[in-house]
């Protein structure tokens, strides 16, 4: 227990010397149910050889499969070292020690030996004694267990979770009244202590589970002021956070992002929006989808945007075309590879369906149905992922209206769907009626499209969808 | 006769295990029987950790009893690639889980249970552990062939292996677990546990090949009901306590709590692919385009699950040298996954010329990559 304390304590180095002297003192006098401690005179930085303990089962020799620190970093006493493994046993070997990795003696797939040097640790001075045996049974802090300790001659009880945070805060436990049983110092007498010092919150210690919270009176009288229309003053008190930026190196999805995106940038977008009624697509999608159901497809709103989309590439067939990277030709693709953007865990991918100028709206679906399995178990193949001529995004499942979508090389055309709302409109009457309302975003590469064919492209296809019978006439 | 509790008897147990290393009040010190309720390898897996980590060992043993829906399991510093059929297991919906104990890979399913025994550190002794469930084997079918041998295998009729074993030792607690093999599918498990990777050197733990039987098959009036209660009764009888089961539910994080952060990090690809000890790759592959046969040798070191270094030997000019070197490029630094090079070398597709026959040879070779993954 007393090992374990100075471990809390070693980050917060304006407690340590105060501290560290008093657990000594009180050290020499325990006597317990632990393993002897051993004094020693002990000089600045001493390098200790740990030493790997005993496996168990008569076991002399192990491979070192996994160093989890390298030489120079600090450890803790309990803190992983390394991992080692004999005869389909791991074993994770624990520093002894709180201290700094100075050597490792062996390399990783090396064979250890039991009883020889691990690693070398160099141990702060001011720790004073370390015990000879492996502190292994040492029990980790238990809320439980209650421990003794001599101070100035005079016995203070408190349990080890009341002496970290008296410790943590600066707080001699001898100064605390105890209010427990046989004069016990508990939680709430330190707590009562610190709200008579200052109303300042003090910096938690990077292991600290209890923090003095700031005592609830002094919050209230402030809320109070504020109805009489002053503007509150906050209590100045310093504001601690012990977050840190992390670093990585940008791999995969992203990387794959990083690239595409790169290449969009030389593109001159142009944005063309829209909003479509799609009250009567919703119904016939109703309709639908049992039917589509009892053919094992799922039905949703995309077969439809993406065949109308390949009925107005028909139409508007620049829309479906490429560029070569000199912008000398102009190469109209025959068939329409629509692409439809999909969210995975890993990040963005984008396969297509292939030739949707000879799909039924129900082939559509059912091929969807299949790259949206692949897509979210990560087993889409490169044919599915290449070929793409023309591409819809449907953010709308995730939300937002309008949105302004990048164009993926060597396409020139893409399009974002957003959310389905249910909006008044006004109809040929001029009565109000609930529309279900949906926008689109198209961007087109201004190189090679303008915006009258982006705007004819898209009030065809709208007329498509907001009509959908009309579909059925320009079907082959 | 064994009894089966309910969960509310177990929340009152984890009521008191939770408290960290508290003592057991009840009169029942000695053994404490757990089953699990799931059949998720990670859940399963998780509370292993979980019981590990939290339960007060000093004076009590934990036998802890569950079954898994098909999944690999491989020891924790193997290499999937070296040990099984990776593209098979993806194909079938296979889980492959990466345990914290050492040892070898080893099939599940429904058809094979699984034993785990903790200790504390002192008391790990695997022998005795592996000599009770043999005991009870015999107590529930006298002439069953069945022994321990000295790699802390159980062999049945002297040759086929139905257990293997694997231990964890941490720094108060340790756990050694064994399989049983009572009604496994066994096409599936020797067609799993069969790499097709090529050319792979490494160090990581290698497994040895068994023959294996299920005790179904030795004896079909058994179940796997009747060996589980077998088991149970030895442990009970030999902690001298009630032959009590309780049942775990591993989702439940108010019985366990932490437990479905040990479920996630299990199954994060940093534990599962990227703990891989460092291996490296070195395989040829021919590949048929038209009329001709190209030669294609590939040479790849891998480290923490991810490309360190890369070689690609291609027929001079057959692709842009620029490609190859931007493919070279693209690879280095990214998981050695399937998914990811997919998802790279179609990228990549978009950004060069819109030439077919460029864009067939490419497809050609990241697919032929893509199959070493």
């Amino acid at each position: 227990v007393c090992i374990h304390r100075v471990r809390s304590c070693s980050s917060i180095h304006f407690i340590k010397s105060k501290y560290v002297c008093v657990f000594d003192k009180s050290a020499l006098k325990f006597s317990h149910q632990q393993r002897l401690f051993r004094t020693s005179a002990v000089s600045c930085g001493q390098i200790v050889q740990f030493k790997l303990s005993d496996i168990g089962e008569g076991i002399t020799e192990v491979t070192v499969k996994e160093w989890y620190i390298k030489e120079g970093d600090s450890v803790s006493q309990f803190d992983s070292i390394c991992e080692v493994q004999s005869d389909k046993a791991s074993v994770t070997i624990t520093s002894r020690y709180d201290g700094i990795i100075r050597k490792l003696h062996y390399n990783l797939d090396e064979i250890a030996y039991v009883g020889k040097p691990l690693v070398d640790i160099e141990i702060d001075a001011s720790k004073g004694v370390a015990p000879e045996e492996d502190v292994v049974e040492t029990p980790p802090m238990s809320h439980e267990e209650h421990t003794h300790q001599e101070i100035k001659g005079h016995k203070t009880l408190a349990t080890p979770a009341v002496r970290r945070l008296a410790m943590e805060n600066n707080i001699k436990l001898s100064e605390v009244v105890g209010t427990g049983k046989d004069n016990r110092i508990l939680k709430e007498d330190i707590l009562n202590y610190l709200a008579k010092q200052t109303g300042a919150i003090l910096p938690p210690s990077p292991k600290a589970e209890i923090i003095p919270p700031l005592p609830k009176s002094e919050a209230v009288p402030a809320a109070a002021k504020d109805k009489a229309g002053k503007i509150p003053v906050p209590v100045s008190r310093p504001i601690v956070f012990s977050g840190k930026d992390k670093t990585e190196p940008v791999t995969g999805f992203h990387k794959a992002m990083v690239k595409t995106m790169s290449a969009a940038l030389k593109i001159p977008h142009f944005g063309y929006c829209d909003e479509i009624d799609l009250t009567q697509l919703v119904q016939l999608r109703e309709e639908l989808k049992p039917l589509a159901q009892i053919r094992g497809v799922k039905l949703s709103f995309m077969p439809f945007f993406i065949k109308a989309a390949s009925l107005g590439l028909l139409q508007y067939p620049i829309l479906n075309a490429s560029l070569d990277e000199s912008c000398q030709n102009v190469t109209y693709k025959a068939s329409h590879n629509i692409g439809v953007a999909m969210d995975t865990e890993q990040g963005l991918i984008v396969p297509n369906v292939k030739n949707v100028q000879v799909c039924s709206v129900f082939e559509i679906a059912s091929e969807l149905n299949r790259l949206q399995s692949l897509g979210s178990a990560g087993q889409l193949g490169t044919n599915d992922l290449t070929g793409g001529t023309f591409t819809l995004s449907n953010i709308g499942t995730i939300g937002g209206t309008y949105a302004k979508p990048v164009i993926l090389p060597p396409e020139v055309a893409i399009g974002a769907l957003g959310k389905i709302q249910v909006l008044p409109r006004f109809n040929g009457k001029g009565e109000v009626f609930k529309a279900q309302i949906m926008n689109v975003s198209w961007s087109a590469d201004h190189r090679i499209i303008d915006g009258a064919t982006m705007a004819r492209f898209s009030n065809l296809w709208k007329s498509y969808l907001e009509n959908p019978a009309s579909m059925l006439l320009d079907l082959k | 006769m064994v009894l089966r509790s309910s969960l509310k008897t177990c929340l009152q147990l984890a009521c008191i295990l939770r408290t960290p290393k508290a003592g057991f009040r009840s009169t029942t010190s000695g053994g404490l029987i757990f089953q699990s309720v799931s059949n998720d390898v990670y859940q399963n897996l998780a509370v292993e950790d979980w019981i590990h980590d939290h339960v007060n060992l000093e004076n009590r043993q934990v036998l802890f009893l569950w079954r898994n829906s098909p999944a690999v399991v491989i020891g924790r510093h193997q290499n999937p690639w070296q040990e099984c059929n990776l593209r098979l297991l993806r194909q079938k919906n296979i889980k492959l889980a990466r345990r914290r104990s050492g040892g070898g890979t080893v099939y599940h399913d429904l058809g094979n249970i699984n034993l785990t025994f903790f200790t504390n550190r002192k008391k790990y002794e695997r022998m005795e552990n592996l000599k009770l469930v043999v005991k009870a084997l015999k107590a529930l079918r006298p002439q069953l062939d069945v022994h321990v041998t000295d790699r802390y295998d159980i062999l049945l009729d002297r040759q086929y292996k139905i257990s293997g074993t694997a231990a964890k030792l941490g720094r108060t607690a340790a756990y050694h677990h064994c399989t049983l093999l009572c009604n496994t599918d066994k096409c599936v498990l020797s067609s799993v546990l069969k790499s097709p990777y090529k050319g792979l050197k490494s160090n990581a733990t290698p497994s040895v090949p068994a023959s294996v039987k299920n005790l179904l098959d030795e004896d079909p009036g058994l179940t796997c009901e009747m060996i589980l209660n077998a088991i149970a009764e030895e442990y009970a009888t030999h902690h001298q306590v009630d032959h009590h089961i309780t049942l775990i539910n591993p989702a439940d994080e108010t019985v366990l709590p932490g437990i479905n952060n040990k479920t996630e990090e299990l199954q994060t690809w940093e534990w599962v692919y990227g703990k891989t000890p460092k291996f490296s790759i070195s395989t040829c592959f021919n590949m048929v385009y038209r009329d001709s046969i190209l030669d294609i040798k590939v040479d790849m070191d891998v480290k923490h699950g991810r490309i360190e270094a890369c070689n690609i030997d291609l027929p001079e000019q057959w692709l842009p040298p620029a490609l190859c070197s931007e493919l070279v490029k693209s690879l280095t630094g990214s998981k050695f996954c399937p998914n990811e090079t997919t998802t790279l070398t179609t990228t990549m597709l978009r950004l060069c010329p819109q030439d077919d026959e460029l864009h067939s040879r490419w497809n050609l070779l990241c697919e032929n990559m893509i199959t070493l993954m």
